[in-house]
């Protein structure tokens, strides 16, 4: 069995930093810390580096193992939101294995037959092939006996429902969070108020039915404050985030960029400081990139007419230590957020550094800089609200399962 | 030295960003050509030799005919494009159409499209300049700067004047240009709708907002209506016409809380009996609805004018 010895590097996870060696046998790691290293080990000099888990994407819509290498991402949980959707167990079985031995793919099973809402999907079958979680994909299920039903249901079997939360009946064909900007440029808006409405309800039905539930993205000051007080009771309820939600406020609409058109919609700059403040007391749980590439056929037109979704997984590290580098999180808060959170919610055996535990791990510069071009990603769309943004850190190497594949 | 151009604009995409005096600067040229216009005089010729296309991409009439009429006068070549009742409504991107329309080297292209943002777009592709004819919901800055200047004509200034623009803002693209453009000349601007019918955080645009029709037209010096645009509205905005009449139609009464010399304006078309009443939209003492339509012809020819400088000189 082959055997790899990193040296040299500061390991870091959501336990701490510290300096060791990490040994790897096979697909697991076999040592960490100070060990003798066999003869036929091959040897990366770390220093200099982070050595962390391999990030878990919780929630992207395509898989795209090259740009997952890039960003240091070892695990994808992929939106059933696919073409036909994930709802049939041999779909979630082929799903698992799309990027073997590349990349993992947990795929998550739609909540609803075609994730429309109103029937219950065979999720017991699909977790049987592979489904680590149920979502209910990039809409809101509105009908709440249906709700009720997933999340009971969902709940019996120890799986996580993960969902979009903006009360449909307030969003409508809305592309914008209401106020100034979307004022000024006439987009169809909804008020922020719609994220808060659905969380609401689903946090009274999670709690009523015992459920676990994952808000996605929760992105405003309201939506914060209820799921705060869901925690505070007990409640099984956790949330994400992505860098755009934390980094953007709605002024970056501006001009029609249809980049920074996404779902839900970049908040005002109120809600945006909102969701550093979560991020930063511990009321989000989960770093996410919303990776959701669009060709230019998608965002080449109109800005109500652009579909929404951004190309994150390429940058969905070096944002993150961006925070650490503002010093509104630590970096071992980062790796609870970006690898340790995610794959508790998914019940993976991932986002630790012990012995015994998978391979998967990320080997990144804290200080490399460089600059955010969408016509650079290894994703097959550049669609990037950040781009031409100077950026600092970046994975290096990331290997998943003891093989290096970037 | 050549001074620097009184309009640096490549092209006319909205009213937002433009300076005040680059505002006045069209209405002063647009007026020269109201006096061109009534003396029937013929075709300025200016424009010889240039393609003007209209690439409508929503149904409209007076607009498409008001730019027609602009451009023949001076001396363009017109062609209209009916977008949208053509093929180009399915299948082909409006990136395909603005190259298409770029490779036939026109010298000014104007459009209408019924999304926001879509005319920005098809600038970005296009070598000579474009003219906004409205955008979906968010600008339509000739009709503005004809506003401004039936308001201007009339009463001689702007700015200290009071204005209340009523109805149906959320879906009105003649509002947004009109807010920008009468605040930016120093007029105090009221808006009045039902609170369904109110954008968000307009207050942040420079204006005060008004749900009760009454107490908004009080003391006004124009009164400017908007037409309720139901074709826009899913969902409900308003419970009924008739209630939509009673709250904020525009009748002889009502209109007594502005002031005397108050006059009455909207962009049309009209629905009759709905947010105004044809005793108001007909009375030529109060009514400046015809007068607009006058001063469209004038304004876009001015637009024109001046954006194609550059490409004749």
């Amino acid at each position: 069995m082959t055997s790899i010895a990193i040296t040299g590097g500061t390991l870091v996870d959501a336990s701490g930093e510290r300096f060791g060696d990490l040994l790897i046998t096979g697909d697991r790691i076999a040592a960490i810390g100070s060990f003798e290293i066999p003869a036929t080990a091959e040897i990366i000099d770390a220093t200099g580096l982070n050595v962390a888990p391999g990030l878990v994407d919780l929630g992207v819509f395509a898989v795209e193992r090259a740009a997952c290498a890039t960003g240091g991402i070892t695990r994808i949980a992929l939106m059933p939101d696919q073409s036909p959707p994930l709802d049939d167990s041999g779909l979630v079985q082929r799903a698992a294995l799309a990027a073997k031995p590349y990349l993992w793919v947990h795929p998550l099973a739609a909540a609803t037959r075609d994730l429309a809402g109103i029937e219950l999907a065979e999720l017991a079958m699909m977790q049987k092939s592979g489904a680590k979680a149920v979502a209910t994909g990039r809409t809101w299920i509105a009908d709440s006996g249906t709700m009720r039903r997933v999340l009971s249901y969902a709940g019996s079997l120890g799986m996580t429902v993960i969902v979009h939360a903006e009360d449909g009946g307030l969003t409508g064909n809305a592309v914008a969070t209401a106020g100034e900007t979307a004022t000024r440029h006439g987009f169809t808006a909804a008020p922020a108020i719609a994220e808060a409405m659905a969380i609401a309800r689903d946090i009274l039905l999670a709690e009523e039915t015992g459920a676990a539930i994952h808000f996605r993205q929760v992105t405003t000051a309201a939506g914060f404050e209820r799921i705060k007080r869901a925690k505070s009771r007990g409640a099984k309820v956790t949330c994400g985030v992505t860098p755009a939600h934390l980094l953007l406020s709605d002024i970056a609409v501006s001009d029609f960029r249809t980049f920074a058109r996404l779902s839900p919609p970049l908040r005002s700059e109120d809600d945006r400081q909102a969701t550093s403040t979560a991020l930063a007391d511990g009321t989000i749980d989960v770093l996410c990139s919303g990776h959701d590439p669009r060709g230019p056929e998608a965002k080449r037109l109109p800005f109500a007419d652009a579909e929404p979704g951004m190309a994150g997984a390429e940058t969905l590290l070096t944002l993150g230590l961006g925070l650490v580098r503002d010093e509104l999180i630590t970096l071992p808060r980062l790796m609870a957020l970006l690898s340790d959170a995610p794959s508790r919610i998914l019940g993976v055996d991932a986002g630790h550094l012990e012995t015994g535990a998978p391979a998967d791990l990320c080997l990144f510069d804290l200080n490399a800089p460089w600059q955010i071009r969408g016509s650079k990603f290894k994703s097959f769309a550049g669609n990037t609200p950040f781009d031409g943004l100077p950026v600092q850190g970046r994975a290096v190497r990331t290997i998943k399962g003891g093989r290096t594949i970037s | 030295m050549t001074s620097p151009s009184p309009f640096p604009h490549r092209n006319l995409l909205g009213i937002a960003g433009l300076q005040p005096h680059e505002i006045m600067f069209l209405l002063d040229e647009a007026d020269q050509w109201v006096a061109h216009n009534r003396a029937h005089r013929t075709s300025d010729h200016r424009l010889d030799g240039l393609t003007q296309i209209n690439a409508f991409f929503e149904n409209s009439t007076r607009t498409l005919l008001s730019f027609e009429i602009a451009g023949k006068r001076l001396g363009a070549d017109v062609v209209n494009m009916q977008a949208a009742t053509s093929s180009v409504k399915k299948g082909e991107t409006l990136i395909d159409t603005a190259l298409t329309l770029n490779a036939m080297r026109a010298d000014v292209i104007v459009i209408r499209h019924g999304s926001s943002g879509a005319v920005r777009l098809i600038a970005d592709k296009v070598d000579c300049p474009v003219l906004n004819a409205g955008d979906g919901t968010h600008e339509h800055p000739t009709q503005a700067l004809l506003d401004a200047l039936t308001i201007r004509r009339r009463i001689g200034h702007i700015a200290g004047i009071r204005v209340a623009i009523c109805g149906d803002l959320l879906h009105s693209r003649v509002a947004r240009s009109n807010i920008f453009a009468l605040t930016a000349l120093g007029a105090e601007v009221r808006v009045v709708a039902p609170s369904t019918l109110m954008p968000a955080a307009i207050d942040r645009m420079g204006v005060t907002a008004f749900t009760d029709m009454d107490t908004g037209i009080d003391g006004c010096d124009v009164v400017m209506m908007l037409r309720l645009q139901t074709e826009r509205m899913e969902g409900g905005f308003i419970p009924s016409l008739r209630e939509y009449h009673m709250l904020y139609g525009l009748t002889p009464e009502r209109l007594k809380r502005a002031n005397a010399e108050a006059f009455v304006m909207h962009p049309g078309p009209m629905n009759r009996g709905v947010e105004i009443d044809s005793s108001v939209a007909d009375d030529p003492k109060r009514s400046a609805i015809p007068e607009q339509v006058e001063m469209g012809v004038a304004v876009r020819m001015a637009c024109l004018d001046v954006l194609t400088r550059e490409r004749r000189a």
